[in-house]
Formats: C-alpha cells, sequence, structure tokens
C-alpha cells in the first residue's frame, strides 16, 4: 500500500487581471511514496512544492489528475485523521496560548479530558516549548511559531506526516532538533513528506528524493541513484607550505589557496590517488591539518537538474 | 456538529480576547455613561435621551464588532493561511464557516449583554436620582423590560450583519473590501422603506422597478429598528417581532447557504 499516490496532477491559475493568461504550477506529476519512507521533495522557490502539498491537502484543487493518501482520495476526512500538516511559514491566532491551540485541535481528532491534556504537554515538550505553554502565540518567535506548527502536525499520532519546509525559520540547533524528530517518526514507523530548498537536510535524513523544477518531477529515486558518489578530487588544509611547494602544486594540476594563518587549501585532481597528495605534502616537509574526498553531491546533481529544466522550458 | 461546536467555542476564546473588542464595549459603556450628563442639558428629556443614546450605542458598536472581528475571521484567517492547518484536520470546510459563524454571534451575544447590563445599571441610577415628578412625566419606567425587546432586535441586526461579513469574506482575499462592502450593504438596507417607495418619486418607471428590486433582494435593517416605539412607549404592531426575526433567520440562512457553497470550492492560493 503506498502512503502516497499521484496519477497526472496539474495544477493552472490564471494571471493577469485584463488578459489573463494560464500558469501552470504543476504539470502532470506522477509520484508514488511508500509507507515508512522518509521522502525529501526539493526545488527551488516556486517550483511547484507547495502547489503540490496544498493539492494533497484539498486546499487547492487540481486542474486534472487525481491524488490518493493511504489509498484513500485525498479530500477524504476520514483519511485526515490519519496525517498531519505543516503549512509553510505558519500562523495560527494571536490571541491563544500554544497549549490552547493543541488542546482545539486535539478536540477536532477527537481526544478528550486527560488523554488530550497528556498528548498536548507530551509535544510541547518534544518540541521544546514546555515552559512558554501558557504564552499567547502573539508574544511568540517566528520559530516558537514554527515549533507549534510542527507539534500541531503530530497532535494525532500521524500515519502521514506532510511538512512544508519545516526547517525554514529555525536556527542550526533547531534544525537539527527536527531532523532528529523526523528520524523518530521514521523509526516508529510514520511516512515523512517533506519539501524543502535546504539540501543538506534531504541528504541527511531522506530515504528517497524526488525534485520538482518549473512545476514538473524532473528527477525521483534513493540518493544512491541520483548521486554517483564517485570521488572527483582531494580536499586538503594544509600548514606550512613553502612558496616554492605552492608553486609545485600548480604543476601537479592542483591548486592551492592561502586561507589564514599560514594555512593553505588545496584541492587535488582525481587523477592522483590520497596517497601521492600526502607523499608531496610529507616531501615538502608541510603539516596536514585534513583530508578529505571530494564527491558528487545532492547539490550538484539539483543544480544540474534545475538547469537542464530551466533550458528544456526556455527553449 | 460536534466540530462546529468545537470551532465555536475556539472562535470565542480568540475573539473575546481581542483589544479591539475591549476597546469597542468600554467606548459604548462609556457613551451610555456620557449619555447621562447630556441628559442633564435637556429639560425634562432625561430619561428619554439616555435611553436613545444607549440602544443607539449598542447598535453602532455593536455593527464595529460584527465587521471588524467577523470579517477578520474568515478574511484574515485566509490572508495569515492560519485556515490551512484547520483545513488539514478531520473538518470540513462547512464546518469551518458554520462554526466562525455560531462563535462569532456568541461572541456577540455576551458583548451586547454585557452592553445591556451597563444600560440598565445607567438607567436605575438615573431612576434613583430623578425626582418622581419626572418619573411620572416618562411615557414608560426608567427599565423597562420592553429595552430588552429593542436589543434582541439589535442582536439579530447584529446576526444578520455578521452573516453579511462572512459571506463578502469567503470569496474575497481582502479583509478591508469586505469591511467596506458589509458596512455598505448595512447603510444601503437602512433604506428599505424609501427604495420600496421609490417609484412614487421618481419618473421613470424602470428607475421604480429597479428601486422595488433592490428593496426586495438587499437586507432591510431599518425593520429591526423598534428604538422609538420602546422608548416612546408606541404600540408594536402583533406579531412583528416574530416576523422580523423570521425574515432575519430566513435572510441569514440563505447568506450561510450560499457561503457555504462558495468556501467549498474556493482555492486556498
Amino acid at each position: 500500500m503506498d502512503a502516497i499516490r499521484t496519477e497526472g496532477l496539474t495544477k493552472h491559475y490564471s494571471v493577469g487581471f485584463w488578459r489573463s493568461r494560464p500558469y501552470i504550477a504543476l504539470d502532470n506529476l506522477n509520484l508514488e511514496v511508500a509507507r515508512g519512507e522518509v521522502f525529501g521533495f526539493l526545488g527551488p522557490n516556486g517550483a511547484g512544492k507547495t502547489t503540490t502539498l496544498k493539492l494533497l491537502m484539498q486546499l487547492i484543487f487540481p486542474t486534472a489528475g487525481r491524488a490518493w493518501i493511504l489509498d484513500r482520495p485525498a479530500g477524504d476526512v476520514g483519511m485526515r485523521r490519519r496525517i498531519g500538516y505543516l503549512p509553510e511559514n505558519p500562523t495560527f491566532y494571536d490571541n491563544v496560548s500554544a497549549e490552547e491551540l493543541l488542546s482545539y485541535f486535539a478536540a477536532l481528532f477527537g481526544y478528550r479530558g486527560v488523554e488530550r491534556s497528556r498528548r498536548v504537554a507530551a509535544l510541547l515538550d518534544e518540541v521544546g516549548l514546555g515552559a512558554e505553554r501558557r504564552m499567547q502565540l502573539r508574544k511568540y518567535s517566528k520559530g516558537m511559531i514554527q515549533r507549534v506548527g510542527i507539534a500541531q502536525a503530530l497532535i494525532n499520532e500521524p500515519e502521514v506526516v506532510f511538512l512544508d519546509e519545516p526547517m525554514s525559520g529555525l536556527d542550526p540547533l533547531g534544525r537539527r532538533e527536527v531532523r532528529d524528530l523526523i528520524l523518530r517518526l521514521r523509526d516508529r514507523g510514520a511516512t515523512v513528506f517533506f519539501s524543502s530548498h535546504i539540501l543538506a537536510d534531504a541528504e541527511a535524513i531522506c530515504s528517497r528524493v524526488g525534485i520538482v523544477a518549473a512545476g514538473r518531477l524532473v528527477a525521483a529515486g534513493t540518493l544512491a541513484e541520483m548521486v554517483p558518489f564517485r570521488i572527483r578530487g582531494w580536499d586538503l588544509i594544509v600548514a606550512g607550505l613553502s612558496a616554492d611547494a605552492v608553486a609545485g602544486v600548480a604543476t601537479r594540476g592542483a591548486t592551492a589557496t592561502a586561507i589564514a594563518d599560514g594555512r593553505y587549501h588545496v584541492v587535488w585532481p582525481a587523477t592522483a590517488t590520497a596517497d601521492e597528495a600526502l607523499a608531496f605534502v610529507r616531501s615538502a616537509g608541510a603539516e596536514l591539518v585534513s583530508v578529505n574526498p571530494i564527491r558528487d553531491t545532492l547539490e550538484d546533481f539539483f543544480v544540474a537538474q534545475v538547469q537542464q529544466t530551466g533550458r528544456r522550458s526556455f527553449d | 456538529m460536534r466540530a462546529i461546536g468545537l470551532v465555536a467555542l475556539h472562535v470565542f476564546r480568540d475573539s473575546v480576547r481581542d483589544k479591539v473588542l475591549y476597546s469597542i464595549v468600554a467606548f459604548a459603556v462609556l457613551l451610555m455613561a456620557a449619555s447621562y450628563l447630556i441628559g442633564q442639558l435637556t429639560a425634562g428629556q432625561d430619561l428619554k435621551i439616555i435611553k436613545d443614546l444607549g440602544l443607539a450605542a449598542m447598535s453602532l458598536m455593536g455593527l464595529f464588532i460584527a465587521v471588524f472581528i467577523g470579517i477578520g475571521l474568515i478574511a484574515r484567517e485566509i490572508d495569515r493561511r492560519s485556515v490551512y492547518a484547520v483545513l488539514a484536520k478531520p473538518v470540513r470546510r462547512h464546518e469551518l464557516l458554520l462554526g466562525k459563524y455560531v462563535g462569532l454571534v456568541g461572541t456577540l451575544v455576551v458583548n451586547l449583554a454585557v452592553m445591556a447590563a451597563a444600560y440598565y445599571v445607567v438607567l436605575a441610577y438615573m431612576a434613583w436620582m430623578l425626582p418622581p415628578a419626572a418619573l411620572k412625566a416618562s411615557p414608560a419606567p426608567p427599565t423597562d423590560p420592553r429595552l430588552l425587546l429593542a436589543v434582541a432586535m439589535i442582536g439579530l441586526e447584529l446576526a444578520l450583519v455578521t452573516a453579511i461579513a462572512l459571506f463578502w469574506s469567503t470569496f474575497s482575499s481582502s479583509a478591508l473590501l469586505s469591511a467596506g462592502l458589509t458596512v455598505a450593504l448595512y447603510i444601503a438596507g437602512q433604506f428599505g422603506a424609501d427604495l420600496k417607495n421609490f417609484e412614487q418619486v421618481v419618473q421613470s418607471p424602470a428607475a421604480g422597478t429597479i428601486g422595488r428590486a433592490l428593496y426586495y433582494v438587499l437586507p432591510n435593517f431599518a425593520a429591526f429598528d423598534i428604538k422609538t416605539q420602546v422608548v416612546n412607549a408606541l404600540p408594536i404592531a402583533d406579531g412583528y417581532v416574530a416576523l422580523t426575526a423570521a425574515y432575519a433567520l430566513t435572510y441569514i440562512a440563505l447568506l450561510l447557504t450560499v457561503s457555504v457553497i462558495i468556501f467549498a470550492r474556493r482555492d486556498f492560493k
């Protein structure tokens, strides 16, 4: 059973007041996400990520195509008992507290009495808002609202969680916490579908990703399928490199860039082995600070795909 | 039904804490208290003026609450996207809309009750202060229970204004536009009787027909105004209040039905 499935999902808008013309926000999206997956839906701003999520939540209606969540049509109210959704840059009600908001949402799912209070308290603790639970939301920072948004998406212990830009507005610590939270959700068997334009997040936690650009899905698969992880060179940080040695680096097809405090960033081509690079450093009497392989990254793949799509659209 | 109740309760909780609401109610109470001073300036008319001004203050402040908080409930909710998280919950769109309406009408009823209580306190104070001769000259007793009938009609009028505000908000993305249209319709609705008799004052039969058509289509807010009859202890026709209430409820039901249909198909871009 798929957690999420779309067939030819398409959304057109009319833009322009006087002479309206169609704008294709999403074009023929065919997607399948299996249960238990952490699926990263990646793309630049305006690519169609939020449109897809809104279509899945039936906040907008498709021009063509269909979508299913947990084998039920996307608009099914009964199915919504089993899913959670964090909108992009969420806002809630100014005059209620996080505790009241979550209690309201929990009640909509049928939670009552002690069970509801327990669930709300546990979630607020989990997202790090336990101490501010009774503060009105108008006094919350952007990051705190984002945490409330994440908590409300999990209020019903959902089987499928949709997160639209979950790291948005969070500091590095908050982003780390959200990544850990997504992995905990995966560990308890939930499916997580999240959109992001921050590729490092996707690379760290996704089992599969889809790349969307200009309203079209341009690639989908596991990270291993998309990124061959071949070594493209060696990245060295070296201290105490003499002027002669810097010149010697260039003759071997490598580059050396001064950083600070006598340190150099040396990029060695993949045509040489790591041993050859290290042997050069030793022979130059320099000190090796670090060495890392340069691999293909998701970012490289992403940029190539998005640029190709851009060119195709332009052509 | 449970979802409607939960949404209504949440709306009530959110809106009764709105600072704008407190300002409006405080202003209304202040206006009623001030009417005592105005009454002092007019020989023998104190009580009548206080009654008139108090009811007018309730009506006007209630209108502000209905328009500004009412429109904020849907238009601002869409504008600020807080509706997204709610509609992803097991709540149907019509349940959200009706819950919002019930919650706001509940807020209005509570505020109207607070204003009416303050009104009666001012009137009771007047009854205590006025010399017996002035009381005797007054057409109705100071704390006349019939005043509650006028308050109830204001409540019905505001319930209708709220339904109109909700109706505009279901398809307009601009809160300001919705507020403007609601107030415009409220003002137009005050001239119901004039529209009905429009053909008697214009030469063009077409203009007369349009006037009459508008009379039937626009909400007749003038019908809810029984202040003069109540304050001056004039009789109100048998069944008038019941008929007006039925008119309001029918109009509200129609507006809510159309709002539900529009809201069910709306794209939240």
